[in-house]
């Protein structure tokens, strides 16, 4: 980092730690009913209580369970369901058409339809986050595949090489920018959806903790599962960005 | 050779078909699935009893006025700081923490201050909606053509002009794709709060067919919130389309 660019950091951090410090002020002199809002102070020391004595962790650990695992399983099928369909013209006509119709459907819709068939069970909170998670790398996978370069599969047919051999050298390749950036828009509904199941199911997870903090009026709790919640977003969201960067190097590397 | 229409037309017809005629010959006893006939009856009948209207009122009322007020604080912000540089490095720590909030983690915070109903909806939904305008007004304004700023600068246009007559109109067509990739985004949280929590709306409707073990009437609600999803998508594609012609896909992601 070049020092003007460090010293922008620096007072970017200045002016975050002064709205904190105004959350404490306006906490402090109790503008808004502590209830509902407890003092940046109260809401760490309930963060470090919960992490280190209380069972803040284990709920940590079962939401980005959830999310990890829902994720991981969009992501497979996204890829292979979008490999099949995008690879083939006549699946493209024919299936494209239909999931182009789902896309816009607000995915927790099916949160009802997922109970009823598997209960209020981890299942239905895995089928609901995988649903959910699947849309954007579908697509994202049949659109990469349908933009690769055509001259490309004119070299593939030259060198007879097969389908599976076209897919795997080829196109996924070359659509791997599009299903990163899907991979990572997945991510963030993956989140959205662990909490809300953990929130209607009781599900052991943050969003289960955040409910039960608010029904007894812990405020202080609620916030430390609110930020720890912010902290999962940033850090995955984080994780992702520098694993594109990596995959994707040879891009910018000039071939 | 098939029509594209018809091609894209085929899986949708098949699907519904096959699922009909499994469903009477296997005289479907489910919580979960049932024939679509039965599907269409539920939608009919609900939309004679007016439950869905209302239902869907209260469902885009929230979503609107929450995406009304996330809106216009985002533009407002997305515009100053794609005009302030400065101001946008200053203020990047605060928004790159607050934005990976995921926007249901409030639901509690929401319920506790403001109860049951429109209000915590709204603000839920306003949340939400903030970071994709405030982002994408950002970039739009940051990628404002600088002869037409060199050209505010030498008419010496007063600030107001200049957002008025320079500024939104370079970077309208832009803004109109964050309007309607918000547009979106405020029905897919409208939905979800009132799944989750809020006993209003088309998501309350939905959850409470499941558990009255209505599933017919649950799935036409599945279904008209899908149309109502695709509707909305499409009717603003359309009017962007109209509006800005080409100019507006410009940036548009895949």
């Amino acid at each position: 980092m070049t020092p003007p660019s460090l010293l922008w950091r620096t007072l970017s951090f200045v002016v975050a730690a002064t709205f904190v410090a105004l959350w404490q002020l306006i906490a402090n002199l109790k503008l808004v009913s502590p209830v509902f809002l407890p003092g940046p102070d109260r809401a760490w020391a309930a963060l470090v209580r919960g992490l280190t004595s209380g069972d803040l962790a284990v709920k940590l650990f079962g939401t980005v369970e959830h999310m990890a695992l829902g994720w991981l399983v969009a992501s497979i099928a996204g890829v292979a369901l979008g490999a099949l369909i995008g690879s083939s013209q006549a699946m493209r006509d024919y299936v494209a058409p239909s999931l182009e119709f789902l896309r816009p459907l607000p995915v927790s819709a099916i949160i009802p339809v997922a109970i009823a068939l598997f209960g209020l069970t981890q299942s239905m909170a895995l089928f609901v986050i995988a649903f959910g998670a699947i849309w954007p790398m579908l697509l994202a996978t049949i659109h990469g595949f349908a933009a690769v370069e055509p001259r490309l599969y004119e070299v593939a047919r030259s060198l007879h090489m097969s389908r599976l051999a076209i897919v795997v050298k080829i196109a996924l390749p070359s659509a791997s920018p599009d299903i990163l950036a899907g991979m990572r828009l997945s991510l963030t509904v993956a989140l959205i959806l662990a909490v809300v199941c953990e929130i209607l199911a009781g599900l052991d997870g943050l969003g289960h903790w955040i409910l039960l903090s608010a029904r007894s009026f812990r405020s202080a709790d609620l916030f430390a599962g609110v930020i720890l919640l912010g902290a999962v977003g940033y850090v995955t969201g984080l994780a992702m960005s520098s694993a594109e960067k990596r995959l994707l190097r040879w891009r910018s590397s000039g071939h | 050779m098939i029509p594209p229409r018809a091609r894209a037309a085929l899986l949708p017809v098949a699907c519904i078909l096959v699922l009909e005629l499994w469903a009477r010959a296997a005289h479907l006893q489910s919580d979960a699935l049932a024939p679509p006939s039965a599907i269409a009856a539920a939608m009919v009948e609900a939309f004679a009893d007016g439950s869905i209207l209302v239902a869907t009122r209260d469902t885009l009322a929230s979503a609107f006025a929450g995406l009304a007020a996330g809106g216009l604080v985002g533009l407002g912000f997305g515009i100053a700081l794609g005009l302030f540089t400065a101001l946008d490095r200053l203020l990047e720590v605060t928004i790159e923490t607050l934005r990976p909030i995921p926007s249901v983690a409030l639901l509690p915070i929401a319920l506790i201050a403001l109860g049951f109903g429109y209000r915590m909806e709204i603000m839920i939904v306003a949340f939400a909606c903030l970071w994709p305008v405030l982002i994408l007004s950002r970039a739009a304004v940051g990628g404002i053509e600088p002869r037409l700023m060199e050209v505010a600068r030498a008419l010496r246009l007063t600030s107001r002009d200049r957002v008025a007559k320079i500024i939104i109109p370079a970077a309208l067509p832009r803004i109109f794709l964050a309007f309607r990739l918000a547009v979106g985004v405020a029905l897919i949280v409208a939905v979800t709060v009132e799944i989750t929590i809020n006993p209003i709306g088309l998501g309350a409707g939905i959850m409470t067919a499941q558990q009255a073990l209505r599933p017919a009437l649950m799935l036409a609600y599945l279904v008209w919130i899908g149309i109502l999803g695709y509707a909305l998508n499409s009717g603003l594609m359309l009017a962007q389309r109209h509006l800005f012609g080409r100019a507006a896909l410009v940036g548009e992601p895949a």
